[in-house]
């Protein structure tokens, strides 16, 4: 067949500023559009994310710390974290729906196939337990007496084990989704996530350390924080290592700058992985398998 | 009630984007605004919450005998794109609320008092159909006319469009037909044409396919969509793992504390 033609390949942004290949084919696609759509999420839900899973680690925190009879204040500080992350976590993904009561349609159904669905399920229940569990405790420690702290266990063991959850779902809900660079990675983001956050709730707790937290301090910003960091990021890494060389009060600044640091790197790995779906969505490469196959 | 599909035969479309106004004005969709996209005649781009039918202009180089007359007219392929109305959804199985529904025809369907605007949907559709929109909040996709097929009528597009291209009918007679087309067009000397319908990929069969001239990748029609509900065994198992990691990290850090 007689074939006259000079296409010629350029690029071009669209007043959206997505990238456009001038020409349609095999090799490109159409014109270099995206083939999925970006994820419309705003800000708000990465920093859910955060608050959410530093949380769902605090009441972890405090169950664990109640089981081994760690320091009341400890426990307390953990279990007020808890129970206001659960009422911000909510707060910040109504604000994503737009119209508050929308919020309510989740609660209609339940479906294990969707984590959107159990993530929300979660979140009530991590919600009500954890607020439960720190007022409870405040009870507990004005007027000493068993039912209390028998309800004060119950609670903090169901919002502890839906923390465990809510710190972890987060990875599955971003993973499994139709974006490349995320279903790429399902079976390493909710490691990766949990992973930044086991160094940001340690921190975070080191932050508002008082001398009652020591045992915290001695432990969790040891090796396993530590090792921790390292996963968070080498300048955490490189500030607590330091600090184990300095006077007491350069020791402080140093942990207290590593704590921010890697709270800073968990919200950051959060809000990246968010970040890297828009990028990816708009690449059509992958979706048209275009790198892989010429045909 | 029956089952029934779309078939969009791009080799009788002309371009006329008669499906895309009798959407619109069917359904009553705000306008998409007026923008050059600055490549081809099409201005709209791609599917979104406003856009439900969407004519793919793909222009082609001069080839005698296919640009109309003249030998110098560049040759036009056109395809009026529409959501799969996938046998195995990515957007209903995602769907929170349950807003996401399989009606009677088999189309897959959001029902807006339902929908919450999670736009979940939005990342789990491997075909980008879905879209929240900004001012509303909701997501919006295609209804297949859920409200016209209850009254017995056809989809407003296929009613509108006036080559046929547009087809519409009960899923296997659609398919029988389909296969009927792609051999009278082989046949007639169009070796390049193809049937777009996945059925060996996880979304499992569209009610949505497509006749196009050359490579399906032309038209953004990916060769393996997958529904992502086939990575949630990968992602739980590795949530159950942090998890794990995470519980085990805190027993470790209080139990190293209290032997101080
Ligand atoms: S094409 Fe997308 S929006 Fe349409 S049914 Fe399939 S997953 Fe849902
Ligand atoms: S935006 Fe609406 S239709 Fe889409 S997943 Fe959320 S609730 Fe379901």
């Amino acid at each position: 067949m007689l074939r006259i033609e000079s296409k010629q390949i350029e690029s071009k942004q669209t007043e959206s500023g997505q990238k456009v290949t001038a020409g349609a084919s095999g090799q490109t696609g159409y014109y270099g559009m995206p083939v999925l759509k970006r994820p419309q999420w705003t800000v708000e839900v990465p920093l859910y994310f955060f608050v959410g899973g530093l949380s769902g680690a605090a009441s972890l925190i405090a169950a664990v710390g109640r089981m081994s009879s760690a320091d009341a204040q400890l426990i307390r500080h953990a279990r007020w974290m808890a129970a206001i992350g659960g009422i911000i976590s909510p707060a910040l993904l109504i604000a994503d729906l737009g119209v508050p009561s929308r919020f309510l349609n989740m609660l209609h159904v339940f479906k294990i196939q969707s984590p959107m669905s159990v993530g929300s399920w979660t979140l009530v229940a991590f919600s009500n337990s954890a607020a439960a569990t720190a007022v409870l405790g405040e009870f507990e420690k004005r007027r000493p007496n068993s039912a209390v702290s028998v309800l004060t266990d119950a609670s903090q063991i169901v919002s502890a084990l839906t923390g465990l959850v809510l710190s972890t779902y987060t990875g599955v809900l971003i993973g499994a989704t139709a974006i490349p660079a995320r279903n790429e990675h399902v079976s390493t983001l909710p490691i990766h996530f949990a992973a930044a956050l086991e160094t940001a709730m340690g921190a975070s707790i080191e932050l508002k350390s008082s001398p009652g937290t020591k045992a915290l301090r001695s432990s969790v910003s040891g090796w396993a924080m530590r090792a921790a960091g390292l996963l968070s990021g080498p300048l955490p890494l490189a500030l607590r290592l330091l600090s184990l060389r300095k006077s007491n009060t350069r020791e402080r600044g140093l942990r207290r700058a590593a704590a921010i640091s890697s709270v800073a790197g968990s919200l950051l790995t959060r809000w990246a992985w968010v970040h890297a779906g828009k990028v990816s969505a708009d690449d059509n490469s992958v979706p048209l398998r275009l790198r892989s196959s010429i045909e | 009630m029956s089952v029934t599909a779309f078939l969009t035969d791009s080799t009788l479309c002309i371009g006329c984007k008669a499906c895309e106004v009798a959407c619109k004005e069917w359904n009553q969709l705000p306008s998409d605004g007026f923008d050059w996209k600055g490549f081809s005649y099409d201005n709209t781009g791609q599917l979104g919450h406003s856009t439900w039918r969407h004519v793919k202009f793909v222009e082609g180089g001069v080839i005698p005998g296919q640009g109309g007359n003249s030998p110098e007219n560049f040759s036009w392929g056109f395809s009026s794109d529409v959501c799969k109305h996938c046998e195995n959804a990515g957007c209903l199985e995602a769907c929170p609320t349950g807003a996401i529904v399989r009606t009677e025809f088999g189309g897959v369907y959001i029902q807006p008092d339902v929908c919450n605007g999670c736009a979940y949907c939005v990342v789990t559709c491997p075909f980008g159909v879905v879209e929240r929109n900004r001012a509303d909040g909701r997501a919006f996709k295609c209804t297949f006319c859920y409200d016209r097929q209850k009254e017995g009528l056809q989809p407003a597009c296929a009613t509108a469009c006036p080559t046929e291209s547009i087809k519409f009918g009960e899923i296997g007679e659609l398919r029988q037909s389909a296969n009927q087309r792609l051999a009278k067009l082989q046949d007639d000397g169009f070796t390049d044409v193809h049937l777009y319908d996945p059925q060996e990929s996880s979304v499992g069969g569209i009610h949505a396919f497509f006749i196009v001239r050359g490579d399906p990748k032309t038209y953004n029609l990916p060769p393996q969509p997958e529904v992502p509900t086939t990575y949630l065994r990968k992602g739980w198992i590795s949530a159950g793992i942090a998890a794990g990691l995470m519980l085990a990290g805190t027993l470790f850090a209080f139990g190293k504390g209290s032997l101080r």
